[in-house]
Formats: C-alpha cells, sequence, structure tokens
C-alpha cells in the first residue's frame, strides 16, 4: 500500500518541507485562521509521518539509513542536501511530528498575540528539527541545528513570562557558544576528510570512515560533546534549561521539552560515538560522562525536589531523565544504548505532558507555585487523574513507559560500570521525593483556597490532546518490543563499530590512512554512494 | 490417558492442565476499568456540585447506579477469580505437579542482549499465594460494601481495590524477576492510592506518599539485586535462576551474600521490618478493611514470598540468612512492645502485624522456609480478621459518635469498653482471631508460630550451623515476643469489648452490631483461624495434641506440597549445616515446647485479663499522659523523630544547597563571569573602533611593520 504511492521516495522530503508550506500559508492568512491552519498542517506531517513505522523496516540494510537520498547542494564544498532514517532517528522524527500538533492544540487558549507570528514560528520550528534528526549530511545537520535556535528564540522572548527576554538571551547564548566549537570541530573534520580522501564531502558516511588520531579524537570529540552536553543539558551546562522553561509558554516548553532535548542526545549517538570511537570508550572520557550523568540525575532530584514553582520542578527533573539518557549511551553496551534511546522518547512524551498540565494549571489560576494549589482532585478529577498517570510514568513506574527506559539503561550501565549504576539507580528513590510531594500539594489536601475550588475540569479540547499521549505511555511500558526491535540494528551497529575500532587502535600505521577493513555500519551503508553518484551526474546534466 | 502416560513415561511434564490462567490475572483488571470508568464519571458530577458552592458531596449521589454497581462488579469479579484459582488448585492437587506451569504471552523487552516475557508460572508457592489473595480479597470486597457504604468515592475505592489485587496477582504470578517487580511496584502504587483514599486530607495523603518513598528505597534494593542476578546469570527467569544457580556461585561467596542483601533491602521495605517499618503504621490512615488486606494479609507479605521464592540463593547465603533472621526477630520484639502502649485500635494491630511479619523473617531466615509461608498463611486469616474486626467496631463507633455530634476519636479503646454486648458476632470472633495470634491451641496461629520458634531452636542445635549462640538469642527472643503478643492482644481485647462502656450512654444507644455484609466475612475468617493450622500441623505434634481427633490426613501437607519450590535450598543447608537437631537449646521436643508455651500463653492471658482493669480506664480526653518508659513507647521509641533528623532533614538541606548554592552561586555565577568576560572583551575590541582614521591608519602600519618583521627574520 505505502509502496503504491512511492512513499518511501517523497515522504521525508514532505516532512520536512510541508511545515515551511503551511508555514507561508499562515503568515498569508487573516490572523484569527492561523491557530487552525497551523494545527491542520502539523495534522498533515503528523498523519503522513505515520506511515514511516511500517516503511523502516529493521530487517534491511541492517544498521544503516533507510528511505535515504542525496543531491548535491553547495557542489564546491561537497555539501549535499541528503535525508534518511535509521532505527535512532525514525522515533525522534515521530516524536516531533506528534508533539508539535499537540503543542499547537496546546496553545490555542494560552497564545493571545500576535498568533500568526507565533504559530509560523512553530511550523518553522517543526522543519529545523525533522530536519536535524533526517540530515545524512553534517554541513546540512548544522545548518538545521542552528536554525532551530531562531524560532525557539523568538518564542520564549515574546510569548514568554515576565523574565523572558532575559531567559532567552541566555538560552540563545549558551547554545550558540556550544554551537560555535562544534562549528570548528566541524571544519577541522570536513578539512582533514578532504585531505584524506581528495573530494570535499560532508556526508556521514564519508566522515565516518575518515580515520583520526586519538589525540584528534579527543579533541573534537571534546568540542562535539560540549556543544551536545549544552543542548541535552548535562550537569553542570544546564542552568539555561529551569529559566527557558519557566519563561517559555506552554508549547514553547512542551516542544522544548519533548524534542529540542533531544537533539543533544541525538547528536550523542549519532555522532560522537561513530565519529570518534577511540575517544567515546576512552576510559577517562567514559568516567567523565557517566560521572556527570550519575551527578546530573542525583543532583537534579535534589534540586529539583526544594522548587517552589512546578514548572521549575518539572524543568530539573529533565536534567535528571537526561542523565539516564547519558549513562545509558556511555555505558557502551547494547541495553544501555538501547535503554538510553527509550528513556529519550519516553521523556518526550511525559515530560512533555506534564509541561501541558501545567500549563493547562496556569491558564486556570495563573500561577505556577505549588504553594497555591491544593484539593484539586476534588474540582478537577480528570485533571487530576491524568496529571497522577503523567507523573508516575515520568518517575518510571513499571507498566509504563519511564520504567523500560530507565530500567535497561541502568542495566546496562550496571554491566559495564556496576558503581556508577548502582549510584544512579538511587535516581528511583529520588524521583519519588521530588515528585510525590508535588503531585500531593497540587492535586490532594484540602481544597483551602477559594480561587481554586471554582477550576473547571478538562475541556474536550485538553481530553483530545491528553489522551493519545497517555496512551503512548502505557503502551510502551506494557508493550516495547516494537519500539526496541526497530531500534536494535542501528544501535548494534554503533556498538559494534566502537568496538572494532579498539582493534584498529592498537596499530599505529593507519592513523592516517583510510581504514581498510571497513567497519559494519558503513558496508551496509554504501548503498549511498550509489545514489550519490548517480545525483552527481544528474545535477551535471542538468546544470549543463 | 496418552497425556498421562507420556508423563509417566517421561517423569517430567506439567501433569495437569490449567483452567485459563490468564483469566484469574485479567478479571480484577477488568473490574478496575469498569470501575475506573465509574468513578471518574462520579467524580466530575461531584466536582461540579462542589463548584457551585455545595458543601455537601454525597447529595442526590448514593441513589445512581454509579453507587451500587461497584458494590456487585468489585467483588464479583473476584469471587470469579477465586473460583478459577480453586478449581486450578484442585486440578493441581489431582495432576500431582513438580514442574511449575508456564504461559508466555508476548515479549515485553527484548534489545538483543537480553529477552524478558511478560510471562506467568503457577507451581506450589504462587498457587497458595493467588489462593489467599483472592479467596481472603473476596471476603474484604465484601465486607467493604459495608463499609464504605454512602462513601462519596465508592467507586473509586473499588477500582483501587480491584487493581492492587491485579498487581498482586502479577507479583505472585510472574516467571521472572521484572514481572514481579511490575506486580511489587504496582501495589505499592495502590497501596499509596488506598492509603491516601481520603486524599483531602493532608495527614492522610502524607501517609501514602510517605509510604510510597519508603518503598522506593526497597525497590532500589530490588533492582540492584536482579541486575546483578542478570549481569552473573544472564537471565531473569526463575527457572534457569535456580537451575544455575548452584553451579554459577559459590556457597557463602561475597555475590550471592550480596544479592540476597540487596533482595533483603527489598523484602524489608515491602514488609515493614527494621528499618523500613516507619510507613505501616501510618498507613492505617487508609480505610479499614485497606489495612486489612494490604497491610497485613497479602501486599506485606510479599517480601517473605520474595525470600521464599529466592530460597535457593538465600540458602546459598547463610550471613544473609542470619541477618533475614535476625531483622525478623528484632522486629518482632520490637514492635511487640510498641503495640503494647498504643490506644488506637488500628496502631496496636499495625504494630502487631510488623511483629507477625518478623516471625514469618525468622521463619525464612533461619532456613525453615515452608514454616515462615505456613505463618504467612494462618496470619492472613487472624490478621484480616482482627482488622476487620476492628473496622465494625470502628464503623459502629463513628456511626454512634457522628449520631450525637461528640468529637471524640472513634478508633481509641479508651473510648470504647463493653462493646461484647452490642457486637457479640464481632466479639467472638475477634477472641478467636486474638487466640489464634497469641499461639493457643488449637487455633491456627499456635500451629505456625510453634513451628517457626521450634525450627529456630533445632538450628541452633544443628550438627555445622553456622553461629550456633546468635540463633538461641533468637530463639529465646521469639519466646519473649510470643508472650508479648498475648498481652497487647489481650490488653486490646479487654479494653474494646469488656468492662463498661466509655463511649457515653446517649452515644451507647447507637452502637450496633454490624450488617451482614461486615459479620459474614469475619465469620468465615474466624472458621479458618480455627482450622487453618490443620494444614501443616508436624507429625509429633498430631500425635500429641490431636490424637483424640483421629488421624488428620493434612499433617505436613503444606511442608510435602513446597518441596519443589524449597527441596533445592533445604538440599544445600543440610549438605552445610549437617542434620538438624529436632530439639530446643535447653532440650526436650517440639510437644514438651509447644505444650509448655500454649499453657504460659494462657497464663498470660490470664494475669492480663486480672492486670488490665477496665473500671480503672479513663477515656482518652482524661487521660494522662504516660511517664517514663512508658511514654519513650508510647512515642515508638522516637524512631520518627529521628529518622527525621537524620535523614530527612539533611536531604532537604542538601537539596536546598544544591539549588541556592551550587545551582544559583555557583554554576549560574561562573556561567555569568565567562559571559561577562566576553562582553568584556567585546568592550575592549569595540574600543579600537574609534572612527578616528589616523588611530587606524597607526594600527595599519603597526600590523604591517609586525608582519614584516615576523616574516623576515
Amino acid at each position: 500500500m505505502l509502496n503504491f504511492f512511492s512513499y518511501n521516495d517523497w515522504i521525508l522530503h514532505s516532512l520536512v518541507w510541508i511545515p515551511i508550506v503551511g508555514m507561508v500559508h499562515v503568515l498569508w492568512s487573516p490572523e484569527e485562521r492561523a491557530k487552525y491552519l497551523a494545527l491542520g498542517w502539523s495534522t498533515v506531517v503528523l498523519v503522513l509521518s505515520l506511515g514511516l513505522w511500517w516503511a523502516y523496516d529493521p530487517a534491511i540494510n541492517i544498521g544503516g539509513y533507510q528511505l535515504s537520498s542525496s543531491h548535491s547542494w553547495i557542489r564546491q564544498w561537497g555539501a549535499s542536501y541528503s535525508l534518511g532514517i535509521d532505527g535512532i532517528s525514525i522515533f525522534l522524527v515521530l516524536l516531533t511530528t506528534l508533539t508539535t500538533p499537540i503543542a499547537i492544540l496546546g496553545s490555542f487558549n494560552y497564545i493571545t498575540k500576535k498568533e500568526k507570528s507565533f504559530y509560523a514560528l512553530m511550523l518553522l520550528l517543526e522543519f529545523g528539527v525533522i530536519g536535524v534528526f533526517t540530515a545524512l549530511d553534517l554541513f546540512l545537520f548544522y545548518v538545521f541545528f542552528e536554525m532551530t535556535l531562531i524560532p525557539m528564540y523568538f518564542i520564549v522572548g515574546i510569548w514568554g513570562g515576565e523574565r523572558r527576554i532575559y531567559a532567552a538571551v541566555k538560552f540563545f547564548l549558551y547554545t550558540a557558544f556550544g554551537s560555535l566549537l562544534m562549528l570548528v570541530a566541524i571544519l577541522y573534520l570536513y578539512l582533514r576528510a578532504k585531505t584524506l580522501t581528495g573530494v570535499p564531502s560532508f556526508a556521514f558516511i564519508d566522515l565516518f570512515q575518515i580515520s583520526l588520531s586519538p589525540t584528534e579524537q579527543i579533541w573534537l570529540f571534546s568540542a562535539f560533546a560540549l556543544a551536545f552536553a549544552i543542548k541535552v543539558p548535562i550537569f553542570p551546562f544546564h542552568t539555561w534549561l529551569p529559566d527557558a522553561h519557566v519563561e517559555a509558554p506552554t508549547p514553547g516548553s512542551v516542544v522544548l521539552a519533548a524534542v529540542l532535548l533531544k537533539m543533544g542526545t541525538y547528536g550523542f549517538v549519532r555522532f560522537l560515538l561513530p565519529l570518534f570511537p577511540v575517544a567515546s570508550q576512552h576510559p577517562t572520557v567514559v568516567m567523565i560522562m557517566m560521572t556527570l550523568g550519575v551527578v546530573g540525575i542525583i543532583y537534579a532530584a535534589w534540586v529539583a525536589a526544594v522548587q517552589p514553582d512546578a514548572k521549575k520542578l518539572v524543568a530539573y527533573t529533565s536534567v535528571a531523565h537526561m542523565g539516564f539518557v547519558v549513562i545509558g549511551i556511555f555505558a557502551l553496551n547494547i541495553n544501555g544504548l538501547q535503554g538510553g534511546m527509550l528513556v529519550m522518547i519516553s521523556h518526550g512524551i511525559s515530560t512533555g505532558t506534564l509541561f501541558l498540565l501545567l500549563g493547562m494549571l496556569y491558564e486556570r489560576r495563573h500561577t505556577r507555585e505549588i504553594e497555591d494549589f491544593g484539593g484539586l482532585s476534588l474540582v478537577a478529577p480528570w485533571l487530576a487523574t491524568a496529571f497522577v498517570i503523567t507523573a508516575l510514568a515520568s518517575i518510571g513506574l513499571p507498566g509504563t513507559s519511564g520504567f523500560v527506559g530507565e530500567f535497561l539503561a541502568l542495566l546496562g550501565a550496571f554491566e559495564s560500570h556496576p558503581v556508577i549504576g548502582g549510584l544512579a539507580t538511587t535516581g528511583v528513590i529520588f524521583a519519588a521525593y521530588y515528585m510525590l510531594p508535588m503531585v500531593q500539594r497540587i492535586h490532594f489536601n484540602p481544597l483551602d483556597k477559594d480561587k481554586n475550588s471554582k477550576i473547571q475540569d478538562l475541556s474536550r479540547r485538553e481530553i483530545i490532546i491528553l489522551a493519545p499521549m497517555i496512551s503512548l505511555m502505557i503502551w510502551i511500558g506494557v508493550y516495547p518490543t516494537p519500539f526496541l526491535e526497530r531500534m536494535e540494528p542501528s544501535v548494534k551497529a554503533i556498538i559494534e563499530n566502537v568496538e572494532a575500532s579498539t582493534s584498529l587502535n592498537d596499530s599505529e600505521d593507519n592513523k592516517y590512512e583510510i581504514i581498510s577493513s571497513v567497519p559494519e555500519l558503513i558496508i551496509h551503508t554504501s548503498n549511498i554512494d550509489d545514489n550519490k553518484i548517480a545525483d552527481h551526474l544528474n545535477s551535471d546534466e542538468t546544470v549543463n | 490417558m496418552s497425556n498421562i502416560n507420556l508423563i509417566q513415561e517421561t517423569g517430567i511434564g506439567e501433569g495437569w492442565e490449567p483452567l485459563l490462567p490468564g483469566l484469574i490475572i485479567l478479571l480484577p483488571l477488568l473490574g478496575f476499568f469498569i470501575n475506573g470508568v465509574l468513578a471518574l464519571w462520579e467524580a466530575k458530577k461531584s466536582a461540579a456540585i462542589i463548584r457551585e458552592g455545595n458543601e455537601d458531596t454525597t447529595a442526590g449521589l448514593n441513589s445512581s447506579k454509579a453507587h451500587s454497581w461497584p458494590g456487585w462488579i468489585g467483588p464479583g469479579v473476584i469471587g470469579v477469580a477465586f473460583v478459577l484459582t480453586l478449581i486450578n488448585f484442585v486440578r493441581m492437587l489431582e495432576g500431582e505437579a513438580s514442574e511449575p506451569i508456564i504461559r508466555e504471552y508476548w515479549t515485553w523487552m527484548a534489545t538483543g542482549s537480553l529477552e524478558i516475557a511478560a510471562a506467568i508460572q503457577i507451581d506450589q508457592l504462587a498457587i497458595i499465594m493467588v489462593l489467599i489473595i483472592t479467596g481472603i480479597g473476596f471476603l474484604i470486597h465484601i465486607f467493604s460494601v459495608g463499609y464504605m457504604h454512602g462513601d462519596p468515592g465508592y467507586p473509586r475505592y473499588f477500582a483501587y481495590l480491584n487493581l492492587f489485587i491485579f498487581f498482586m496477582l502479577i507479583l505472585v504470578m510472574g516467571s521472572n524477576y521484572p514481572v514481579m517487580f511490575v506486580g511489587w511496584e504496582g501495589v505499592g502504587l495502590c497501596s499509596y492510592l488506598l492509603i491516601g483514599y481520603w486524599f483531602d486530607q493532608e495527614e492522610k495523603a502524607s501517609a501514602g506518599k510517605k509510604a510510597f518513598i519508603v518503598n522506593r528505597i526497597g525497590d532500589f534494593g530490588f533492582l540492584l539485586a536482579v541486575f546483578l542476578l542478570f549481569t552473573n546469570l544472564g537471565t531473569f527467569d526463575y527457572g534457569s535462576i535456580f537451575a544455575r544457580g548452584e553451579e554459577v556461585f559459590e556457597y557463602g561467596g561475597p555475590l550471592v551474600t550480596t544479592i540476597t542483601l540487596f533482595f533483603l533491602l527489598a523484602a524489608v521495605g515491602k514488609s515493614a521490618q527494621i528499618p523500613l517499618y516507619i510507613w505501616l503504621p501510618d498507613a492505617m490512615a487508609g480505610p479499614t478493611p485497606v489495612s486489612a488486606l494490604i497491610h497485613a494479609a497479602t501486599m506485606v507479605t510479599a517480601g517473605v514470598y520474595l525470600v521464599a521464592r529466592s530460597s535457593l540463593l538465600f540458602a546459598m547465603a547463610p550471613v544473609s540468612s542470619a541477618i533475614v533472621a535476625g531483622i525478623g526477630v528484632f522486629t518482632a520484639f520490637f514492635a511487640a512492645t510498641i503495640a503494647l502502649k498504643q490506644y488506637d485500635i488500628k496502631k496496636v494491630l499495625a504494630y502487631s502485624t510488623v511483629s507477625q511479619l518478623g516471625y514469618m523473617f525468622l521463619g525464612v531466615g533461619v532456613g525453615a522456609y515452608t514454616a515462615g509461608f505456613f505463618h504467612l498463611i494462618t496470619h492472613a486469616f487472624f490478621k484480616a480478621l482482627l482488622f476487620l474486626g476492628a473496622g465494625a467496631v470502628i464503623h459502629s463507633m463513628h456511626y454512634a459518635l457522628h449520631q450525637t455530634h461528640k468529637d471524640w476519636d472513634a478508633q481509641d479503646i479508651r473510648n470504647m469498653g463493653g462493646l461484647r454486648k452490642c457486637m457479640p458476632i464481632t466479639w467472638i470472633t475477634m477472641w478467636i482471631a486474638t487466640l489464634a495470634i497469641s499461639g493457643i491451641w488449637p487455633f491456627a496461629g499456635f500451629f505456625s508460630k510453634d513451628e517457626i520458634i521450634w525450627m529456630t531452636g533445632s538450628i541452633a542445635g544443628a550438627d555445622n550451623a553456622p553461629y550456633p549462640g546468635l540463633y538461641t538469642v533468637y530463639w529465646v527472643m521469639a519466646l519473649v515476643t510470643a508472650m508479648l503478643t498475648v498481652i497487647y492482644m489481650t490488653r486490646l481485647m479487654i479494653m474494646a469489648f469488656h468492662g463498661m462502656n466509655r463511649t457515653g450512654s446517649k452515644e451507647f444507644g447507637h452502637l450496633h452490631e454490624a450488617p451482614k455484609h461486615m459479620w459474614i466475612p469475619l465469620v468465615v475468617l474466624a472458621v479458618f483461624s480455627v482450622i487453618g493450622g490443620w494444614i501443616n500441623v508436624s507429625k509429633d505434634i498430631q500425635q500429641s495434641f490431636l490424637g483424640g481427633f483421629g488421624n488428620i490426613p493434612m499433617a505436613g501437607w503444606l511442608h510435602h506440597w513446597l518441596e519443589p519450590v524449597t527441596e533445592s535450598a533445604h538440599h544445600i543447608q543440610e549438605i552445610h549445616w549437617g542434620a538438624i537437631s529436632h530439639s530446643a537449646p535447653l532440650g526436650g521436643g517440639e510437644v514438651a515446647w509447644g505444650a509448655l508455651s500454649t499453657t504460659a500463653a494462657l497464663i498470660v492471658l490470664i494475669v492480663t485479663v486480672w492486670m488490665v482493669r477496665s473500671d480503672k480506664i479513663s477515656v482518652a480526653t482524661e487521660d494522662s499522659d504516660p511517664r517514663g518508659l512508658s511514654k519513650v513507647i508510647y512515642n515508638k521509641w522516637y524512631v520518627d523523630e529521628f529518622y527525621g533528623h537524620i535523614f530527612i532533614r539533611t536531604l532537604q538541606r542538601l537539596s536546598k544547597f544544591a539549588w541556592r548554592i551550587v545551582d544559583i552561586k555557583i554554576i549560574d555565577r561562573s556561567v555569568g563571569i565567562v559571559a561577562g568576560g566576553m562582553r568584556a572583551l567585546g568592550w575592549l575590541a569595540s574600543l579600537t573602533q574609534s572612527g578616528q582614521v589616523n588611530t587606524y591608519a597607526f594600527i595599519f602600519t603597526v600590523g604591517i611593520l609586525l608582519i614584516f618583521g615576523i616574516v623576515i627574520f
């Protein structure tokens, strides 16, 4: 059925560009129709993207990219417009296409000024994020990566709370600082590849093939890692996040938590491990990353527990959750990496939903202080039920999405570093310590504040927003196998590639040459080369 | 027929065909969904009433369908599940199965280096647990129909209760540790929801939260134990772990000791043992049938189940086992002392539960897995009965005090007295339970408790027993605790049911016997509190004590029944500990000590009856504060305060330090300094752009000269 429409050929391009079409449409339409149009276009993207679930087949081209295509873009530099997905990016793309319409639907009441610009920016953001997750060219990736900064900067800066300017600038400077370091590293990598192969190229598959000396790897790793660590964010680079979350409007927070943070962890998996396998498993590097992950888990949980502002509390829990992702990734084994991936998905869903729910509370009471609530279960039982389920998913109750990811990430970490894995497991205690008191103080306890007793329960629109998210939490918790089996080949390929580099590293003589024994990953992705050559030829013809 | 032949030929096989085992789990879940939908519907209606400013939320709700259906659906699904379990149990008895039956439903997690199936396992241990959970669960559901009648959250109550049964069944029926963990945390969730059932009272909501957080400390231990098992054995399944455990682990080695100690942490959290018992007394904030079901009969025994399930591992770790037994007996003693001085009827029973769970830990800790499990069964009967009886009393007291608008505590035994006149069924059945828990022959508790104490003494005299002196101490403490049990239970019964009534003359007229929804479960449980002990009467005891009744075919039945589960553990123990002495440290056989202890218990009971002068008791409002040691015990040895100071306050201080100092002052400020530095550099650079052409020309010239200089030299 999907093949009949040759779905595989056009889908990724459509997912990237339809949001732009939608943006233009929104901008050219009257103000009052903006939200409906934005919702419509993002829903189209969502519906189209669902086919990826079947179009991506983990059994073919194992560990490589699928649905890939490549077109020459800036020929002199070797930059290309190449898109594709694998078992890692497919879920992040789907997460993006899901959360965007939900965030848009969640902002109907929240956003009251300059609606047109707001919804246009939301679609621009979707464009950028989908681009980040589907790009197969480092230059293209970087363009998309930087591009996401702009809409988010304006979303926080224009529609945010009282300290929105401060938060927006902080967010921008922090991440831009990291990105610039990464740019330097990218250019170095590019030039190095060019001298080795003679052909300028930014394509992942070309870059993955160059062999770097361990020293180079460490330096480049550090530059990339810092950029991504700020994005994730990893302790101690996290202080922009609470401010950005607190000031951002609800939809901004939702997209920020659900997908923007994942660009950082995606970067770890997509670039750090394949590009710098030697650095990635250097004991000191691993120790630093694992330690930062564990410190993040525990420290952020502690800080979260004493926040008077509910939104800030949830923002800190994001740092803790991302700690699980980091220790999962740098466990450098299949369980850990699969767990880390699943934590990303699960965090996107549950924390995104928590921000939606806090937004709903804010719309009703115009406050984020936990103090101001109490006893809401009595007047808004449905809202409270949704909140409790989401909170439990967030703290990893078995049967919800949070558990599967955390369990696997912790198990993976424990397999390679028992002490760190053990310390990280205390996170399950501290998660209860930060989450349950908040739930109690908002939804339980006496209904003793007059303003709270008039609160309305969920509207139909809000139920439509929450129902799919909660269903996903339960589905992934009960039956995560379809997710795990789709990501397994890609995860395996990355781990095998890292492991293969151990032996390569031992022999010093092939330091500056193209690796003769090509790692697993490259064999499977080589089909793109053919495409690319064909494209080169095609484009030559058209130019002439 | 051919099936049976095949099994006989090969010697292995299932031996019996289970009837819809998955449905046993599914039925409570179905009940949860139906009741949950009704609850959401009901809550929406009452929310609308509150928003309109109407205080009385129950008005007009009781008559609705949402308020009568849960009373049928809730107990109904559990009743059907119980019948199904009974059918399976009978089939299992006839089939004489030895191998567990495993049903795999789907692959829960598979990453390429591990695979966890959503699978259940029915074996001798699981089926008994399922019988208790669905059987007693059914009775308590029925009791709840009467007890919770008229509560605005009626459907929500049954939704939670059904969900609890669902998770509890997963806990005991799972065929691997991760699936058990689903139930393990799931029952914790239901406990949290049900303790805080009246969530609009801060104290109750907080009690639920406390239970959840303390339990999570145990869950941490569970996870680490499971991780260690996986990294060493590469599997989570009971079958493969216990089949290979003996060859992979070294007897008494550090690895198996660590694993079992982490499991012990989990068990200590769930079963409310020292040092994590503090949540259980607070858990009494929940409705009383919940206390009976979750905090007496089923959930809190999950720790004992865990140890019994992992008996092979514990048998290989003598140090851990000794710690299990030590924690058990010390908790039993410690909690019993606290129970002596409590006035809240539920608090007495709560500490009594902690104490009795300690006995079970002692049993499984000394390697008497059957004895520990046996006490779990009998305790489920008599403690559920005691709690339900207390529920009936509270229900009646509450009604009476409500009728006359007296704001006395309905749970304080000082405010009761003489209740036997108005609540005869409750009175008699609770006395039966009291005699059972006191270990008086021929009630159920006698057989199980006596066996634990007896086995403890016997281990002390085993040929190569580790730490015989330690086990002797355990044995003495267990005996002393048995006497304390008699004292606090008798005190409770006398104060509540005997002597003059202290509730007030107006109120006394309103006190009444429980409705039949409530007293029928009491009677059923009372019957089992009498005969429940016969399932595992030891041969010696049977001949001496029950000789007059002829030979009961049940003698040693439970022991024999559980053999497939526990035999490898017993085997290991026998190899390393040598033959068990079968005599107490002071000499004498089981029969002699049994006779002695039951006589002693009777004497203590009579002395207590004589000591507790009900005419000297003053009501709660007029009573003087306890002093001296009484005060310390009344305040539970100040353990909660100690924890509050040491752990909770430290954690809060650390958290505030992390936020206010580390996050704001150190990290964010240094980021600010870096940003400031950048700005300063920018400012310096901007100085050069003065707009004066001659300055530019000067810098340009200097630059050129510099470059030339570098190139030339």
